[in-house]
C-alpha cells in the first residue's frame, strides 16, 4: 500500500506530465471543433521543442524561448492552414507531412547549427522555466491533507503548468460564450451555416489554427524548457498522438479534455516511479508499464470507449456550393 | 395589402436588368430581366437546370454576375458577398437547409448576427424577437431545441426565423415543398401569406406548378437559362406554364415501324418507395411494359422517376421503405436487399439518368468503363485476373459500333464529350442485349448528332423484341421514342398516352396533376399564349 507522501508524488508528477497533452490536447481541440483535423499536433510541438531550446540557450531567457517555440509551431500550423483550408487539401496527409518535416527538419538544424547530433546544448538558470513556490507554502504546511498537497502538489510547478490548467476554463468560456466560440464550433460543424451568415469560413479556420499553433508551441516550450533541459531528437515521443486519443476520448469538450490528459500523465507517472511493478504473483516488467500510455492510446483510437462523434465538418475542406 | 401584381411601381423590391453569368462553357443565365413588385409573392418556376438557382445565388451573394445590374428597392447595389445581401434586407431560405444540427433554435438564429463579443445579451434578445416573431406569423418553434430534434417543417421555420431576425424584407425561398409533407406546405403558404400581408417581398422558386397557381402573385418563367416569359398568375394556367417550361422545340425525327408488343416483360404493381427522410416518393405506380415496345415516362423532374429508376435498377436510396410488386418476365424480384448485379443478371440493363456520377468512373478509360457492371462475365476472366487483352478489344470493338469519338480506348471517361461519355455507356448497356433497358435522361447535355444515334439505337433494340422504359424530362424526346406515354407527377402516374394521340398541352396538365379528363377543357388548354408578356429582347 502506498502511503500519502508517495501519493503525491506520483500526482504530483502527473500534474507535470500531463501538461504538455493537455496543451497540444486543447490546441487540437481548438483545431478539430473549427473543422480541419490535426494529426500534426506533435511535429508542432517538437518544432515549438527546438526553436524554444534554441532560442532560450542563444538568448538565456525562458520566456525568448517560449516566444520562438509559439512562433515555431504556429509556422508549421500556417502550413497546414495554407495546405488544408486555402488549397483544399486532404488534412491527414498535411498533418502527416508537417510531422515529418518537423522530425526531419529539427534534427538537420540542431547538428547544422549546435553539432550535438540533434541536440542543443543543456539549458541551465534564466534559460529555462523555474519551479514556482506559491504564497503561504510556508506557512500552510503544517496544516494535515492540505498542507502538503498545497506545498506539493499545486504549488513548485513551473509557470506553463499554471497556464496550461487555466486554459481548461478560458477555453470552455470561449467556446460556449463568446461569439468567436459559436462561429468556430458552427464552423466545424456546417460551414455552410456560417457562410451563409456572411461569415468567412476560411477566416474561422484559420483563426483555429493558428491558436493551435500557439497552444503546441506553449507545450513544445515546456517539454524543452520547462520539464527538460534542452532538445533532444524526436523529444515529443508520440505526445502529439496520445494527445489526440485523449481528445477523441473526451469527445472534443474542455473539462474532459483535463480528465483524459490526466489520466495519460498518471499512467506515465506510474510506470516512472513503479518501473517494475510487483503484484505478488507476477511482476510486470518496466517495458509494459512504459507501454501503458501507448496502449491506451491504441485502445481509444480503435474506438473501445464508447461512441465518440467528431464535429461533422471535421477532415472536410469547405467548398462554397448549392 | 396584396400588392398591385403587373402595375407600374416606381421602386419595385427588386429589379434585375440583363444579368448573365456563365461557369466556363455553360451559360446558367443569359440576360436576365426580372421586376419583383414589393409586397408580392412571386413565383419563379422551371425545370431543373434552367438556371432558377444561380439566379437566386447572385442575389444572395454567392456568386458575381458576369454582367448586368441589380436595384434593390430602387438602388443600384453591387452583392459581393453574403454580409451585403444580408444588409440589402435579402433573407434566403435554402432547399438544403444550412442549420448546424447539434445547436440550439436561437443559437443558430444568432449565429452571424450577434450583437457583440458575448452571446448571452445577443441569445436573451432574439428569444424575445422570437417570441414576438411567432406570435405574429404563426412561426412556433421552441427556443431551446436542438435542430436535429426538430421535424423538416420546423427546421425550415428557423430558417424563416433566421432571415427574420436579420430584418429581411425580401425573401427567397428555394424549392420550399419538396421536403415538406402537404399539411407542412399548407402552414408554409399560409406563414407565405401572412408576411406578404405584412409587406415583405416573397420570391418562391419552384417547379410545381400547383404551388405557383395557389400561392404566388406573379409567376416568372425560366428556361435553358433564360426568363422567357413573366405574367399575372391569374392571367395564366398551368398547362401554359407547363409549355412555357418545357418549351416547344422542333421535333426530332425518329424512322421507326409501328411497335409489335410481345408478351408482358416487366410488371409493377403497387410499387411505394418513403425516403430516409420520411417523404412518400412513390405512391403506388403500376406499370406494364411488353416486349418490343418504349414506354416514355413523361414528367417534371422530382416527381418520382429518380426513385423508380433506382429501385427498378436495384439501388434504392439507403434507408428508404418500399413495398408492392415487380416481376421481370413473369419472375418476381427482390425489392429489398437485392443490387444492381442481380439486375444485370436477371436481364436488366441500366442507362442512369447521371452518367457522371452513375454511369462512369470519369477517371478510369474508357475500356474499363466499357467493361464495368460486366467485368465478371466469363469472357473476360483469365484464371484470377481480368482477362485486360479481352476486355480492351471488347470495348475497342464496341466503341467502333457505337461511333465512338475518339475510337480510343485508352482515354479517361473524363476526356471525351458529354455526347460521347453517353455513348459509351449505351454502348455498354446495350450491346449485352438486356431483355429490359432502363433509361433515364438518355440525351441530356447531348449533343444533336449523339441524340439521333442513341434514339436510332434505342428504337433498334425494341425492333429485336427488348423492351425499354425511358424517362426523360424532354416532351419530344418522349413523344418521339415511345409507344405508350405514362405521366408521373408527385409519385403517381397520372396518366397514359398514346403518342399519336397526346397534344403537348393535354401532356402538360397531367405533368402539372391536373387530369385535363376531368377538367373543363376551356380551363385546360392554354389560349395560344393570350396573356404571356413576353420581356423585351427575348423570343419566346
Amino acid at each position: 500500500m502506498m502511503d500519502f507522501p508517495t501519493i503525491l508524488q506520483i500526482l504530483d508528477s502527473a500534474v507535470r506530465l500531463m501538461t504538455p497533452l493537455l496543451l497540444a490536447c486543447l490546441a487540437g481541440l481548438y483545431s478539430e471543433r473549427a473543422g480541419v483535423f490535426d494529426i500534426g499536433l506533435e511535429g508542432k510541438m517538437l518544432m515549438a521543442a527546438f526553436t524554444a531550446a534554441s532560442v532560450a540557450y542563444a538568448t538565456n531567457s525562458a520566456w525568448l524561448g517560449l516566444c520562438a517555440g509559439i512562433l515555431g509551431a504556429l509556422a508549421m500550423s500556417m502550413i497546414h492552414g495554407l495546405a488544408a483550408i486555402t488549397f483544399r487539401g486532404n488534412q491527414l496527409i498535411s498533418g502527416v507531412a508537417i510531422n515529418f518535416l518537423a522530425s526531419g527538419l529539427t534534427v538537420l538544424l540542431g547538428q547544422k547549427i549546435f553539432g550535438l547530433a540533434g541536440r542543443t546544448p543543456s539549458l541551465q538558470g534564466p534559460a529555462r522555466f523555474g519551479e514556482i513556490t506559491l504564497p503561504f507554502v510556508d506557512a500552510l504546511r503544517p496544516v494535515p491533507i492540505i498542507g502538503p498537497i498545497y506545498a506539493e502538489l499545486i504549488s513548485g510547478h513551473s509557470i506553463l503548468v499554471y497556464v496550461a490548467f487555466a486554459m481548461v476554463p478560458l477555453t470552455w468560456w470561449v467556446l460556449y460564450r463568446t461569439r468567436f466560440g459559436l462561429r468556430l464550433r458552427a464552423v466545424g460543424e456546417n460551414p455552410a451555416s456560417v457562410d451563409t451568415a456572411g461569415v468567412s469560413v476560411a477566416r474561422m479556420r484559420f483563426a483555429a489554427v493558428a491558436i493551435c499553433g500557439v497552444l503546441c508551441g506553449i507545450a513544445g516550450a515546456y517539454l524543452a524548457t520547462g520539464i527538460s533541459a534542452g532538445f533532444v531528437k524526436e523529444m515529443t515521443a508520440g505526445r502529439g498522438f496520445i494527445a489526440l486519443a485523449a481528445l477523441i476520448f473526451a469527445k472534443w469538450r474542455p473539462w474532459s479534455a483535463l480528465g483524459a490528459t490526466f489520466l495519460f500523465g498518471l499512467l506515465e507517472a506510474l510506470a516512472n516511479r513503479f518501473p517494475n511493478l510487483d503484484l505478488g504473483i507476477v511482476t510486470v516488467p518496466s517495458m509494459f508499464m512504459s507501454a501503458l500510455p501507448y496502449i491506451l492510446t491504441v485502445v481509444i483510437l480503435a474506438g473501445f470507449v464508447g461512441r465518440a462523434v467528431p464535429p461533422r465538418a471535421g477532415g472536410e475542406p469547405y467548398v462554397k456550393e448549392r | 395589402m396584396a400588392g398591385q401584381p403587373g402595375a407600374a411601381n416606381p421602386s419595385p423590391a427588386i429589379e434585375l436588368q440583363g444579368i448573365s453569368k456563365a461557369f466556363g462553357p455553360v451559360q446558367a443565365n443569359k440576360d436576365i430581366n426580372l421586376v419583383v413588385p414589393k409586397g408580392t409573392i412571386h413565383g419563379i418556376i422551371g425545370e431543373n437546370g434552367a438556371g432558377k438557382s444561380t439566379l437566386m445565388s447572385i442575389l444572395y451573394g454567392f456568386y458575381r454576375p458576369d454582367s448586368g445590374e441589380i436595384l434593390i428597392g430602387g438602388q443600384p447595389i453591387a452583392i459581393t458577398d453574403s454580409q451585403t445581401a444580408i444588409r440589402a434586407g435579402i433573407g434566403m431560405v435554402f432547399q438544403h437547409f444550412k442549420l448546424v444540427q447539434n445547436f440550439t433554435v436561437l443559437e443558430n438564429i444568432i449565429l452571424g448576427a450577434e450583437d457583440g463579443g458575448l452571446l448571452r445579451p445577443s441569445l436573451s434578445r432574439a428569444r424575445g424577437e422570437l417570441k414576438r416573431l411567432a406570435n405574429e406569423y404563426e412561426l412556433q418553434v421552441d427556443p431551446d431545441a436542438l435542430i436535429e430534434d426538430l421535424s423538416v417543417g420546423h427546421q425550415q421555420r428557423v430558417e424563416i426565423l433566421k432571415a427574420l431576425y436579420r430584418q429581411a424584407d425580401i425573401l427567397i425561398l428555394d424549392e420550399p415543398t419538396g421536403v415538406l409533407t402537404p399539411a407542412e406546405a399548407d402552414h408554409l403558404f399560409r406563414i407565405l401569406r401572412g408576411l406578404r400581408d405584412e409587406g415583405k417581398t416573397i420570391i418562391l422558386i419552384t417547379h410545381k406548378l400547383r404551388e405557383i397557381m395557389e400561392i404566388t402573385d406573379n409567376v416568372s418563367v425560366m428556361r435553358r437559362g433564360e426568363m422567357v416569359a413573366s405574367v399575372k398568375t391569374s392571367d395564366t394556367s398551368p398547362a401554359q406554364l407547363a409549355e412555357l417550361m418545357v418549351g416547344r422545340k422542333v421535333l426530332l425525327r425518329v424512322e421507326k415501324a409501328p411497335a409489335r408488343p410481345g408478351a408482358p416483360v416487366l410488371e409493377v404493381r403497387g410499387l411505394r418507395m418513403v425516403d430516409a427522410s420520411g417523404v412518400e416518393r412513390l405512391r403506388g405506380i403500376d406499370l406494364d411494359i411488353r416486349a418490343g415496345e418504349v414506354l416514355g415516362i413523361a414528367g417534371v423532374a422530382g416527381n418520382g422517376q429518380t426513385q423508380l429508376l433506382e429501385i427498378l435498377g436495384g439501388y434504392p436510396e439507403t434507408g428508404a421503405k418500399l413495398e408492392g410488386q415487380i416481376k421481370l418476365k413473369g419472375q418476381p424480384l427482390a425489392l429489398a436487399g437485392s443490387d444492381a448485379r442481380a439486375r444485370r443478371q436477371a436481364g436488366i440493363g441500366h442507362i442512369p439518368e447521371d452518367r457522371q456520377v452513375e454511369g462512369l468512373i470519369m477517371d478510369f478509360a474508357a475500356w474499363e468503363n466499357v467493361a464495368f457492371g460486366y467485368h465478371d462475365a466469363p469472357e473476360f476472366q483469365n484464371g484470377m485476373l481480368m482477362n485486360q487483352s479481352a476486355i480492351r478489344a471488347d470495348a475497342a470493338a464496341k466503341m467502333q459500333r457505337f461511333d465512338v469519338r475518339p475510337p480510343n480506348p485508352e482515354l479517361a471517361a473524363k476526356n471525351f464529350s458529354g455526347g460521347n461519355q453517353q455513348k459509351i455507356v449505351v454502348a455498354r448497356e446495350v450491346e449485352r442485349n438486356p431483355d429490359l433497358l432502363l433509361i433515364g435522361q438518355p440525351t441530356r447535355g447531348v449533343d444533336i448528332g449523339a441524340i439521333e444515334f442513341i434514339h436510332k439505337r434505342l428504337i433498334e433494340l425494341r425492333d429485336a423484341g427488348k423492351a425499354v422504359l425511358l424517362v426523360s424530362v424532354e416532351l419530344d424526346e418522349i413523344l418521339a421514342l415511345s409507344d405508350r406515354i405514362a405521366v408521373m407527377f408527385d409519385g403517381r402516374i397520372m396518366g397514359e398516352r398514346l403518342p399519336h394521340e397526346a397534344t403537348t398541352a393535354d401532356l402538360g396538365c397531367l405533368m402539372a396533376g391536373v387530369d385535363p379528363a376531368t377538367t373543363a377543357p376551356e380551363d385546360a388548354i392554354p389560349p395560344a399564349a393570350a396573356h404571356v408578356g413576353t420581356l423585351p429582347g427575348h423570343t419566346g
